[in-house]
């Protein structure tokens, strides 16, 4: 178990050092932050003075390896903009995402679950159809156009709500709905499919021969099965509870990690864009581990064998 | 024979408007032993998941499933709950996927015992692993907290066995119990089914494709073809005077005694297709002694003995019988 866990924690850290650089080089070869922060008119001696504090006068390749010296020294740098932590700005943003994408989360869970149950226990029937219906229309429509709508509708045309920013709790709603649609519809039709399979499953059809109730082959025999791989992408969803806002947060002016994400690429602002990246990565992999030891919980097939889950 | 424990009349099902049973009709009688035989198809599997209620509800089934006079075609899911793994058993082909695979060997037979002997807790668990060991399960305390992957395939098919036996049931219906299993694992099941109806007084219908197997530990045979039985007789009387050509086509497929043994399929011909089938005789196209009248209608059964049904016009025995009617 120890070495299972040793070899995820090493991947991990692979991909997390694969991510940084990537974004180190795309955001260094795609724009100079100097005269971006400084504006296009600003005077070429401000823009030169800026450059020799932030260090980016230095050879490219001597400022990757200082920017991963510091970041091992448990320094994630400064912004370029207002030269605060990165670290402190973006964890003042997180409670804000949060606000969304938990609501969200249990939106996806609580009406895609139990949607994705019902339409396969009713399979081909009305209630199936319905729900398979409205599944594959909130998957299609990216989220961006669903906020837009949502917006034009209940701000715009009825006024009930408002479109933007952050004042007060109404201000959330349009955003948690459009974000837990989404989610709501992948995981009705996922939860669908799931449950179908193992409905089709031999030992189903042993629990009612041996006289189980039907409720309780549901509730006892088939739900247990089907949870295996739902839990995989519930874990995809908790893992993107950070960053799975960026476009929500930008069409609602939401101002979370996803909104300073943006901001700071924008700004080929570094420090803050890595910093934001590694602790996507940090939730992912912690959301991996989890959904693995769910795995090993809930399918005893795996227990002893965590090669097989980690596949 | 005594008034039969369970009587199926008539029995149809169909999926998508093709046919699968075309009217079964067949009794069993309490404490017998009853093997059911035919190709791969033929809707042997079908008769007893549709008299137990098991089929998908895209099945549409009609005719009628008495089990001691009471009618279960339809019945309530709650007397079809307590009728099924409480009065009628049944195990399946493939031991190993009809476990659930996150449950506990012991909580899969203790979940019987709950339901049709209202046993929990320590009594149950005592008496699953009483069952265990009468299913020959070696080791069968620490058995029970075993996951059915951690079996074999024949150890599974004895737990499948150790749960139909929970609910003391008045018959249990094996489909194809140990086609999954090897050699001489079959065997084994075999004659543990043969020992576990001497010790209970269960009846037992064994379904196989096998007709050896069939005749080696049944009282009477039942052929089915293309949705219907074709012959219902004794096995003392099989190998003796088999009465239906397509009887006779399996027996005379059938290796010499003790010898290995192949699958039914030694007769040319193929099943017609259930969108294709003929208005007389299913077995027609396929028959040596196919003559006209074959083609008018489908054959009646027929008594042509004791227990010995056969449906064909022509399976008149060689010695006419003073019992001999027509049904
Ligand atoms: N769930 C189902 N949906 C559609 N058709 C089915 C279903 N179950 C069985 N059938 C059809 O009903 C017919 C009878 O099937 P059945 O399983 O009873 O055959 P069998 O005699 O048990 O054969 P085998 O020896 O292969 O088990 C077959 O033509 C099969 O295709
Ligand atoms: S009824 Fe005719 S075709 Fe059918 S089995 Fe008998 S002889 Fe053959
Ligand atoms: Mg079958």
């Amino acid at each position: 178990m120890m070495r299972f866990f040793a070899s995820r924690l090493l991947r991990a850290a692979i991909t997390i050092v694969m991510v940084v650089t990537f974004a180190f080089i795309v955001l260094r070869l795609s724009g100079d932050p100097a005269q971006i922060i400084m504006g296009a008119d600003a005077p070429p001696e401000a823009v030169d003075a800026f450059r020799t504090a932030w260090g980016l006068d230095q050879p490219v390749w001597l400022q990757y390896f200082h920017y991963f010296g510091a970041i091992f020294q448990g320094d994630l740098g400064r912004s370029m903009r207002d030269g605060r932590d990165a670290i402190v700005l973006v964890t003042e943003r997180i409670p804000a995402t949060l606000a969304l994408t938990i609501p969200a989360l249990i939106i996806k869970l609580g009406l895609g679950i139990p949607a994705g149950i019902t339409a396969a226990l009713h399979r081909n029937s009305f209630i199936d159809r319905a729900v398979m219906l409205l599944a594959v229309a909130g998957f299609t429509v990216p989220s961006f156009v669903l906020g837009l709508l949502l917006v034009l509708v209940f701000a715009v045309q009825l006024g009930w709500l408002p479109s933007g920013g952050q004042e007060s709790w109404r201000h959330a709603i349009l955003p948690i709905i459009t974000m837990g649609v989404g989610g709501a519809a992948v995981l009705a039709r996922f939860t669908r499919s799931a449950m179908l399979e193992v409905l089709g499953q031999p030992y189903i059809r042993t629990a009612s021969a041996k006289g189980v109730p039907w409720r309780s082959v549901v509730w006892g025999h088939a739900l247990p099965n089907a949870a295996i791989p739902t839990v995989t992408i519930v874990g995809f969803m908790v893992g993107s509870l950070i960053a799975g806002a960026v476009v929500v947060e930008s069409v609602f002016s939401w101002p979370g990690v996803g909104r300073l994400l943006v901001v700071a690429v924008a700004n080929r602002d570094l420090a803050v864009v890595q910093c934001i990246l590694l602790l996507v990565a940090a939730t992912m992999v912690t959301a991996n581990l989890v959904v693995d030891l769910l795995y090993g919980l809930l399918d005893p097939r795996l227990r002893n064998q965590p090669k097989r889950a980690a596949a | 024979m005594s008034a039969p424990l369970v009587s199926l009349k008539g029995l149809r099902v169909s999926f998508d408007g093709q046919a699968a049973l075309r009217g079964i009709d067949l009794d069993v009688a309490p404490g017998e032993s009853v093997g059911l035989v035919g190709e791969s198809g033929c809707g042997k599997s079908v008769t007893w998941l549709a008299a137990l209620g098991l089929l998908p509800g895209r099945a549409s089934i009609s005719g009628s499933v008495k089990l001691d006079g009471q009618e279960l075609l339809p019945a309530r899911p709650q007397v079809l709950d307590r009728v099924r793994g409480g009065r009628i058993a049944m195990i399946f082909q493939d031991p190993a996927s009809s476990l659930n695979p996150v449950h506990r060997i012991g909580k899969q037979i203790t979940e019987a015992l709950r339901l049709h002997r209202g046993m929990n807790g320590a009594e149950a668990r005592a008496e699953a692993k009483r069952l265990l060991d009468q299913v020959g399960i070696p080791d069968a305390a620490r058995r029970l907290d075993a996951w059915p992957h951690e079996l074999s395939g024949g150890q599974n098919q004895r737990v499948m066995i150790a749960i139909a036996l929970a609910g003391r049931p008045e018959l249990l219906v094996a489909d194809e119990p140990t086609t999954a299993l090897d050699v001489t694992i079959q065997a084994q099941i075999l004659t543990l089914l043969q020992e576990l109806r001497r010790e209970t007084g269960m009846a037992l219908v064994l379904i196989s494709h096998d007709l050896g197997v069939v005749a080696d530990s049944c009282e009477r045979v039942c052929v089915m073809y293309a949705g219907r039985i074709v012959e219902q007789v004794p096995t003392a009387r099989l190998f003796e005077a088999p009465a239906h050509p397509y009887t006779r086509g399996l027996l005379g497929a059938l290796p010499p005694l003790h010898g290995p043994r192949r699958p039914l399929s030694a007769i040319p011909g193929g099943v017609p297709e259930p969108w294709a089938m003929p208005t007389g005789c299913a077995f027609a196209p396929r028959c040596a002694m196919h003559v006209s009248a074959c083609d008018a209608n489908v054959p009646e059964q027929v008594s042509l003995a004791r227990n010995h049904r056969a449906a064909c016009i022509r399976a008149t025995l060689p010695a006419p019988h003073p019992e001999t009617v027509y049904a």
